[in-house]
């Protein structure tokens, strides 16, 4: 198993892991929400996207808002279910698994395994403090609930969460604390595909920049990224690759 | 480590408890059916989500549940929701052995290495299958509890039925998972008529879960509870389901508490399924117009 650690920083040009080159491969996935409360409205996410994340690499998707691009990501953690198209991920054992088609098991698996998703949105669970959250994916791995916990509260204290708030519970918090909870808990497990929705939105610039760096550390690390970031600017330092969406198509 | 899992008994199941990594299917069904009433050719045909009922507009059966089907990992729980008389608690009871169907398939990874059916076996071994490998929180106290007998009786019946046969034993081992359930040993030899409704939940768990069971099914644990007594039972739950490994069923209407306990989740109109997926592919992106109101109008 392996675990992120903090470690020294490492700037510049992400390491392009060379064992799989394409862990995972997007084709014609279309997306159309039928509101049957609405007399079978139809709305209409986005059509027939493709693309390749390359590996240890961070492909970041641009857009206007309402272009499609969280649905993208949900469509990828299998939150939401495509109509049509494959995302196929490259397991670690080297088989192959089309996301869409998966088993609801299957795909339980694999996101304890080997992809996280961190959304704006915390979804605290009641009555757990922060750092057993943050700690939980970690044990649900296996660890040793105390080495866990080791490990969030060195996170955490990157992320400059202000220490009085571990033990806290984070329905409470705000939501760039809520967020930072949300990172360190996805990040400390290592995942091998990082799904990141607006990981920086309610963060000052000061913590944004260490966010920054500890995403490029996960790069570093092997971790395959792909993000969705309002700002162009840190999307762009931060992607080896940008997509564009515009009302639902790729456009670039 | 479980304290359950600890025990110093050579009765308690290792072999299913906290195997993490197990793959395996603990339960399996397949088209359940149930119904109450004699039935006729056309009952199928005319009850469903399509019909809006499950009471056959021709001999006036009513088809509580058809066409059940579902699979549930070790250490993975399923949630059932939907509208009141949909057949939730039919497909428990039937599970549990409260209730006969009348098809379907039904097996336990612990049973016959889930290679029979329990609904055809004998009522002998059906007893067996339930006394020591299943156990049930039923919705109301009453049916799950002798309410006149002590709370550490109430767990020393099922322990009895798994053959357990040490007195000193049993008594440990009831009062053990009474402690963890939070009811103090002080309370152990009071009969549970004499607790809160809270409290009876959480004896009813401590039963269910006296013999080691490799399934266990909810009903409606926590409904009709204040909302700071239904937290520490569903606290008490999700502790279970981080060390004991066994595969749950959970019903419930309160669609909080399956987010909060069910990695995946079934939908029931009029006695069948209408949809199943991940929980929040059914909270976000539900598909069929019975699961986009139900969502909708608890979001609202
Ligand atoms: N003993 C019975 N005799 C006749 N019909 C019954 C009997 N028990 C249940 N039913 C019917 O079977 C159907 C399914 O009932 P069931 O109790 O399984 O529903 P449920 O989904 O658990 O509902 P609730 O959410 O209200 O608990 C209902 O139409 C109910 O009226
Ligand atoms: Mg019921
Ligand atoms: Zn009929």
């Amino acid at each position: 198993m392996s675990v992120f650690t903090p470690q020294p920083i490492t700037h510049g040009a992400a390491g392009q892991s060379s064992a799989t080159a394409l862990p995972l491969r997007v084709r014609n996935l279309h997306k159309t929400f039928t509101l049957h409360v609405l007399g079978g409205k139809h709305v209409p996410a986005f059509h027939d996207v493709s693309f390749d994340a390359p590996a240890g690499g961070f492909l970041g998707i641009a857009g206007a808002s309402g272009s499609g691009k969280s649905s993208l990501l949900k469509c990828i953690f299998r939150t939401y279910l495509a109509d049509s198209g494959s995302v196929t991920w490259n397991l670690t054992d080297g088989s192959e698994i089309d996301l869409v088609q998966a088993t609801d098991d299957e795909v339980l698996d694999i996101r304890r395994d080997e992809i996280g998703y961190v959304s704006q949105f915390l979804r605290p669970m009641p009555r757990v403090t922060a750092i057993d959250l943050a700690a939980r994916p970690l044990v649900e791995r296996g660890m040793e609930r105390a080495e866990a916990r080791e490990r969030i509260a060195d996170l955490f204290a990157r992320v400059r969460l202000p220490r009085d708030l571990w033990d806290g519970l984070p329905v409470l918090f705000s939501g760039g604390e809520q967020q930072r909870v949300n990172l360190v808990r996805a990040l400390a497990v290592a995942p091998r595909l990082l799904l990141l929705d607006e990981p920086t939105a309610s963060l000052s610039p000061d913590l944004q920049a260490e966010v920054v760096t500890l995403i490029g550390e996960a790069r570093d690390r092997g971790t395959t990224l792909v993000g969705v970031m309002h700002d162009t600017d840190l999307l762009n330092r931060l992607s080896d690759q940008v997509i564009v969406l515009d009302q639902g198509r790729r456009v670039a | 480590m479980s304290a359950i899992a600890t025990l110093p008994t050579e009765m308690v199941r290792h072999d299913h408890v906290a195997s993490r990594n197990a793959e395996q299917i603990a339960l399996k069904v397949e088209n359940l059916e149930a119904q109450y009433g004699r039935g006729c050719s056309a009952c199928h045909e005319l009850t469903g989500p399509e019909h809006s009922t499950n009471v056959c507009g021709q001999c006036g059966t009513v088809i509580a549940c058809a066409d059940v089907s579902f699979a549930v990992r070790a250490g993975r729980t399923l949630g059932i929701v939907g509208e009141s008389g949909s057949g939730k608690t039919t497909v428990l009871r039937c599970l549990y052995g409260d209730l006969n169907p009348a098809g379907g398939t039904a097996s336990l990874m612990t049973y016959e290495d889930g290679r029979a059916n329990l609904f055809t076996a004998s009522a002998q071994v059906r007893r067996r299958v339930r006394n020591f490998d299943m156990g049930m929180v039923y919705q109301h106290a009453r049916d799950g509890l002798n309410l006149r007998i002590s709370a550490g009786g109430n767990v020393a019946e099922r322990l009895l039925a798994a053959e357990w046969r040490r007195v000193d034993q049993i008594r440990a081992r009831a009062g053990h998972l009474l402690e963890r359930m939070e009811i103090p040993r002080s309370r152990m030899d009071t009969p549970p008529s004499a607790f809160s409704g809270g409290m009876q939940q959480r004896v009813q768990i401590a039963r269910a879960l006296a013999n080691g069971p490799a399934v266990v099914l909810l009903d409606e644990m926590t409904s009709g509870l204040d909302v700071s007594v239904q937290a520490g039972v569903l606290d008490l739950v999700l502790e279970l389901q981080r060390t004991e490994g066994v595969a749950m069923v959970v019903v419930s209407h309160d669609l909080g508490v399956i987010r909060l306990l069910c990695e995946r989740t079934m939908v029931m109109k009029n006695g069948r399924v209408v949809e199943s997926g991940l929980t929040d592919q059914i909270l976000e992106d539900p598909r069929h117009p019975y699961t986009q109101l139900l969502v909708s109008s608890v979001n609202a």
